[in-house]
């Protein structure tokens, strides 16, 4: 058997080797910090008109992350490159030579993928949380106020989970092209789109970035259909679930 | 030592390879020809794990490959020339190859040293010629100082320098007691590197036999003759006992004749030559003539379909060879 920490070394050796990763994971950081400071600027400079006729109250901290729905396409591309550059170039048959043991192979590859995402997406949550507060000025909020803590975590785990659900879907495909056809639509437009379509909205609500993001949540909404925990669990499931498909595609088809 | 035992591979309603057994033996060069098409990669690929058997196994050293710990210590394998991430560097692929089976990282850079590509190291892999893309192949087969190494087709759309370089290598290889298995399309290039040869055809064994069985049993020389008085002459050959098949244009050739033999007994009994030459059939030829039996079998379905396989079979199969000409050109009017 291969050993695990030796495969954990090389895969961060391919991770580190190439520039995509430095480019969609500055993306990633500078999309989601820069959008979220924008959009807190514009609020705390234009807020009672923003505010008028709006009952709900004021939630600081989703108006930081207001740039996370585009932050999250770089860190998705991240996750559908890291997996599919392999397959375009006929890579995955030297790495499958280097290492037979399919699962463990795959398992890796995804420690070290989740691993990086998550660290970036640490930083990039904290950071877009203080410069979206320290813009919004006196409307702002703090790390000790119900819920915040959770949201900015909430926030990392959201990315690092997208990243790893479009690895494995990645995975299942074999082929980047085609994942990145798939994922950029479905994230950007359908998925988004779908949860505010009346009825439909109801299986919309069970997609995997709608039920990660309930984790940004800090005031419970009008009609949400679940909390923030239950939304993490269903994104969890489809991370795990993609995963394993993929893993499953892996140790099954010819490579 | 890789051993295939009736292996097999079905993809939908086409066999890639069929029932196919051999030994690569140890410590020489194999070659493995076949006309393109004929299931080499698709072996080479079931050796190494990467395509599942329809059928049959194949063993290294009696293990399956995914039983190896660390396979690039046993066995290094070329499959493509350009199987590398275009945006890494030469150094970083050869690199996490290393980690991944515990090799000291010295044999990264001892490995670029080897095929020439130290001055390149740190070159992203997008830049590269087929030829160093190739090299760099060649360096990863061999990272791990394995005892075995397969390339497949490796040099295929090289200049003349790159071709002498890999023949070397791989002489240098099976001169360091290696076990170098090797698949080319051409005959010419594997008479000039091989010690052995298995020869496949539409996925099936048709021979395993050492190079210069091969030559001695395939190099097929004669003398042609070719006279205005046909009935004389064959009466002359026959008296004396000398074989003879027909050759082109109502000319004879006599297998295994000796020129000036053959001018002398023509003289001496009075027929007048028109001609009077030297034959030498060439490796390719007698290749080409394998392979375009193994295809005659499966067209025809015919009895001969088990008769693939043996070495000695070729022989046999050589027997044939003013019968094979015809049949092939009816296969073409059927087309």
């Amino acid at each position: 058997m291969a050993s695990f920490p030796a495969i954990l070394r090389s895969e961060w050796t391919k991770i580190r080797s190439v520039r995509s990763t430095i480019w969609t994971l500055a993306l990633t950081f500078v999309v989601t910090v820069g959008l979220g400071a924008l959009l807190s600027l514009l609020t705390n400079n234009n807020f009672t008109e923003f505010r008028r006729n709006v009952q709900t109250p004021f939630d600081a901290t989703s108006t930081a992350f207001a740039g996370i729905r585009l932050g999250e396409l770089a860190i998705i591309v991240f996750g559908v490159l890291a997996i599919g550059n392999e397959y375009s170039s006929g890579l995955i048959r030297v790495t499958l030579a280097a290492v037979p043991q399919r699962g463990t192979l795959l398992t890796g590859k995804a420690v070290v993928l989740g691993a990086l995402a998550l660290v970036v997406s640490v930083v990039t949550a904290f950071i877009t949380f203080f410069t979206g507060q320290a813009l919004l000025g006196s409307h702002s909020t703090t790390l000790g106020e119900p819920h915040v803590l959770r949201a900015v975590f909430g926030a990392a785990l959201y990315l690092t989970m997208l990243c790893l659900f479009s690895a494995g879907v990645t995975a299942m495909l074999r082929n980047q092209t085609l994942a990145l056809g798939v994922l950029v639509p479905f994230f950007f437009l359908l998925s988004p789109i779908l949860s505010v379509v009346p009825k439909v909205k109801t299986l919309a609500h069970y997609f995997p970035d709608y039920a990660g993001s309930r984790m940004l949540l800090v005031f419970e909404e009008q009609g949400q259909p679940y909390g923030p925990w239950a939304g993490f669990a269903i994104c969890l499931a489809w991370t795990l679930a993609a995963l394993v498909g993929g893993a499953l595609v892996l140790k099954s088809r010819d490579a | 030592m890789i051993e295939l035992h009736d292996l097999t591979k079905r993809h939908g309603r086409t066999l890639a390879v069929d029932r196919l057994s051999f030994r690569v033996p140890q410590g020489v060069v194999t070659g493995f020809l076949g006309p393109n098409g004929a299931g080499k990669s698709t072996t080479m690929r079931m050796i190494l794990d990467l395509d599942r058997p329809t059928g049959g196994r194949v063993t290294i050293d009696g293990r399956r490959y995914g039983q190896l710990s660390e396979p690039l210590k046993y066995i290094g394998a070329l499959l493509e020339a350009k199987a590398v991430h275009p945006g890494r560097t030469a150094r970083d692929h050869l690199l996490w190859l290393a980690q991944s089976n515990r090799i000291p990282e010295r044999r990264v850079d001892e490995a670029l040293a080897l095929v020439g590509l130290t001055p390149v190291a740190r070159k992203r892999a997008r830049g590269f010629s087929l030829g160093m893309g190739q090299r760099l192949g060649i360096a990863s087969a061999l990272l791990g100082d394995p005892e075995i190494v397969m390339f497949d087709e490796p040099v295929n759309g090289l200049d003349p320098e790159g071709i002498l370089w890999i023949r070397n290598l791989m002489k240098r290889l099976a001169a360091e007691g290696r076990t170098v298995f090797v698949s080319s399309h051409l005959m010419s290039e594997m008479a000039v590197t091989a010690d052995h040869l298995v020869v496949i055809g539409r996925g099936r064994l048709l021979a395993d036999l050492p190079m210069p069985e091969f030559i001695k049993r395939n190099s097929r020389s004669a003398v042609r003759m070719r006279t205005p008085q046909p009935e004389r002459l064959l009466d002359v050959l026959a008296v004396a006992g000398l074989r003879h098949e027909p050759g082109p244009d109502g000319s004879y050739e006599v297998v295994g004749g000796d020129l000036a033999a053959l001018g002398d007994l023509a003289a001496a009994h009075g027929v007048v030559l028109h001609e009077l030459s030297p034959q030498q059939a060439s490796l390719e030829e007698a290749f080409m003539q394998m392979t375009a039996d193994s295809v005659e079998y499966h067209a025809g379905d015919g009895p001969g379909r088990d008769a693939a396989g043996a070495p000695g079979t070729w022989a046999a199969g050589r027997q044939q060879h003013s019968n094979a000409q015809p049949a092939a050109a009816a296969r073409q009017e059927e087309n």
